[in-house]
């Protein structure tokens, strides 16, 4: 495909990167703790997917040994998988904690917006001292 | 290969098995055996440093014996242990000071898991130092977030739940970034040791090729761990992370976790990119512009608190800035006054939330009403308070006094604009700094008159104990800075 003069050939990067941009945005903006967790979850897999589309090498083969073909160059490198899988690992470890917080949030103020939240948290009765807005 | 190279490795490992081991046990054996393994960490820091300090070595140890372009490293010189020790130390005297005298803070079964979180920090802060290898430090800086997170979220109040909440949203974004650094890093180089990554990257400046993925690399990397640590503009969290959480969880918070970032910071620019990249895409420039307007924002917002412990955390963005604007000065000597202030902070930052919350215990509160008269009720806090106060604002004998002179040291380099940019922050900086720690000073020792009605709770001798040490500490900071600087000095010129 050519557009604007150049060629492109790295479709998945550049979807990769539409969705990481989408999921940074979400993350930032978005006021709904659930569509937040959604957005963060968007954004580590178009990391993976960056990863795994970089990692791959056109015509070769996932680095499995088939039919006693022992030489390196037809298949392709499998340290991005093994980054991949390690990453996916961490980021469910922090999708946990951030369902769980949010758990906790909701079941403390009925919402899961966060702005009504922040309200609702400084309007509290304020007794050792540690709130107070500015 | 002799034992005591295992040491780095022991200093991760130990803390992170203990760490699945108390979560299982009661409370009160899960402190002590948090306790015993911090301070075993120590002393084994302390030893690497003598060994460190006496021969001119420095060692790469391989996990698992694969060597380089495959293995897993840790890469072990003066400055990492330095660093190391001082984190390792800091670290128990928090724990020592803050994790015994939380019974009314938290619910009754979050105690052991209290515990397991400040062993799992440790192991990550510690890997952090130690590693050369950059997925394995992504995989901590997460660990680090995830257990940061807990620590705050841990004191059951709404609004620290909140905090947690935020804390865990900005740190996300951060980490996302960090990753999205170290895979482009990755696919230009093919390493993930910094020290190939060294090489290729130096070949790659030398050639002029992918000036364009190089530079967004290193303002990725910069900026992931830039939202981290807390640097203006990306400090919004921290007044409540900090001014929400229990004693000893916001003394580490603000003291180790941030610096362990700023630490890997000048550790991946110096080892890995070379600062030489740093400077030619500029981005040293913005850091040091943000690290600048850090240093007086953050002083400007401490001025405006009423509440002690949020006055405390403002002043942390501003400290946060001077460590920034010293990597922003892009030459050794910044680096290095980075790295000492990285020290001084991490011990006055420490002794400055322990005091407060043994003043709080006397006044029932954090507000400044409150908080008035505090120092005759309890003057032994309120002498580790101003100790913490003056190194902050600079006295002589005291840390932070050494860290500004090395700072100013840095930026007489330059003979220039970033000269006298560095001068002017460094003033005002300082003048902000006494207005709003003379003023906290003030209210603490001035007679409480008005009526309002203060517990008179005690803290333990241990309370005490954390904080003659950690006073201890940066007194002896700022008595020793030639030596501590030697020695920064060496380990930064043996880093390569």
């Amino acid at each position: 495909m050519t557009l604007f003069g150049i060629d492109f050939t790295n479709y998945v990067e550049l979807a990769a990167m539409i969705l990481f941009g989408i999921g940074l945005v979400l993350l930032l903006v978005d006021k709904n703790l659930i569509k937040k967790n959604i957005a963060f979850a968007m954004t580590d897999s178009a990391i993976y997917l960056f990863l795994a589309a970089k990692g791959y090498i056109f015509g070769r083969r996932a680095p499995i040994i088939e039919n006693g073909i022992t030489s390196a160059e037809a298949y392709i490198n499998p340290i991005p998988a093994g980054l991949v899988l390690t990453g996916i690992v961490v980021s469910v470890a922090c999708s946990a904690v951030m369902l769980a917080l949010t758990v906790r949030l909701y079941r403390r103020y009925h919402s899961l917006d966060i702005d009504e939240i922040i309200a609702l948290s400084q309007k509290e009765r304020d007794q050792d001292g540690t709130g107070g807005n500015v | 290969m002799s034992l005591w190279q295992s040491i780095p490795f022991a200093c991760i490992l130990l803390p992170l098995a203990a760490a699945a081991l108390t979560a299982a046990l009661p409370t009160r054996r899960a402190r002590y055996v948090a306790g015993f393994v911090l301070l075993v960490q120590t002393v084994l820091s302390a030893l690497l440093v003598a060994r460190m300090a006496s021969g001119n070595e420095s060692y790469v140890y391989m996990m698992g014996h694969y060597p380089a372009p495959w293995g897993n490293e840790i890469r072990v010189g003066l400055l990492e242990s330095v660093i190391g020790l001082f984190f390792s130390l800091v670290m128990t005297l928090s724990v020592l000071g803050g994790l015994f005298v939380l019974e009314q803070e938290l619910l009754s079964d979050r105690h052991s898991l209290m515990s397991a979180l400040l062993l799992l920090l440790s192991s990550a802060l510690q890997a952090q130092v130690y590693t050369n290898d950059l997925f394995t430090a992504y995989v901590f800086v997460e660990i680090m977030t995830i257990s940061a997170v807990g620590l705050i979220a841990a004191h059951d109040t709404g609004r620290g739940q909140v905090a947690a909440m935020r804390y865990m949203i900005m740190n996300l974004i951060g980490s996302a970034l960090f990753l999205l650094s170290i895979i482009l890093l990755y696919d230009l180089t093919g390493h993930l040791l910094m020290s190939p990554i060294h090489d290729s990257v130096g070949s790659l400046r030398g050639s002029g090729a992918y000036r364009l993925p190089l530079t967004v690399v290193v303002a990725l990397m910069c900026g992931g761990l830039a939202i981290k640590s807390a640097l203006w503009p990306f400090h919004t969290w921290v007044p409540d992370a900090y001014g929400t959480s229990t004693p000893a969880a916001s003394a580490i918070l603000s003291s180790l976790v941030s610096e362990g970032y700023v630490f890997l910071m000048v550790k991946l620019i110096w080892r890995m990119l070379g600062p030489e990249t740093i400077v030619s895409t500029h981005v040293n420039d913005v850091i040091l512009v943000f690290g600048i307007i850090g240093m007086i924002s953050g002083s400007v917002g401490a001025i405006r608190q009423v509440n002690i412990k949020r006055l405390i955390a403002w002043s942390s963005v501003a400290q946060i800035g001077y460590m920034y604007m010293g990597i922003g000065l892009g030459t050794a000597a910044g680096l290095e006054a980075a790295c000492f202030h990285i020290l001084s902070h991490a011990a006055a930052k420490a002794l400055l939330f322990l005091s407060a919350n043994s003043l709080h215990a006397v006044s029932g509160s954090y507000r400044m009403e409150y908080i008035r008269g505090s120092g005759r009720r309890a003057p032994l806090a309120a002498a580790a308070f101003i100790v913490g106060a003056l190194s902050l604002v600079g006295i002589p004998f005291t840390a932070g006094f050494a860290s500004k002179w090395f700072f100013a040291q840095a930026g007489l380099a330059y003979g220039s604009l970033r000269m006298i940019l560095v001068f002017a922050a460094l003033v005002i900086s300082t003048a902000l700094n006494v207005v709003y720690f003379m003023g906290a000073i003030i209210r603490i020792f001035s007679p409480a008159d008005d009526g309002l009605s203060r517990p008179d709770k005690r803290v333990g001798p241990l309370r005490y104990v954390a904080l003659a040490g950690l006073a201890g500490l940066t007194v002896l900071l700022g008595c020793i800075p030639g030596q501590i600087m030697a020695w920064i000095t060496e380990g930064l010129s043996r880093f390569g």
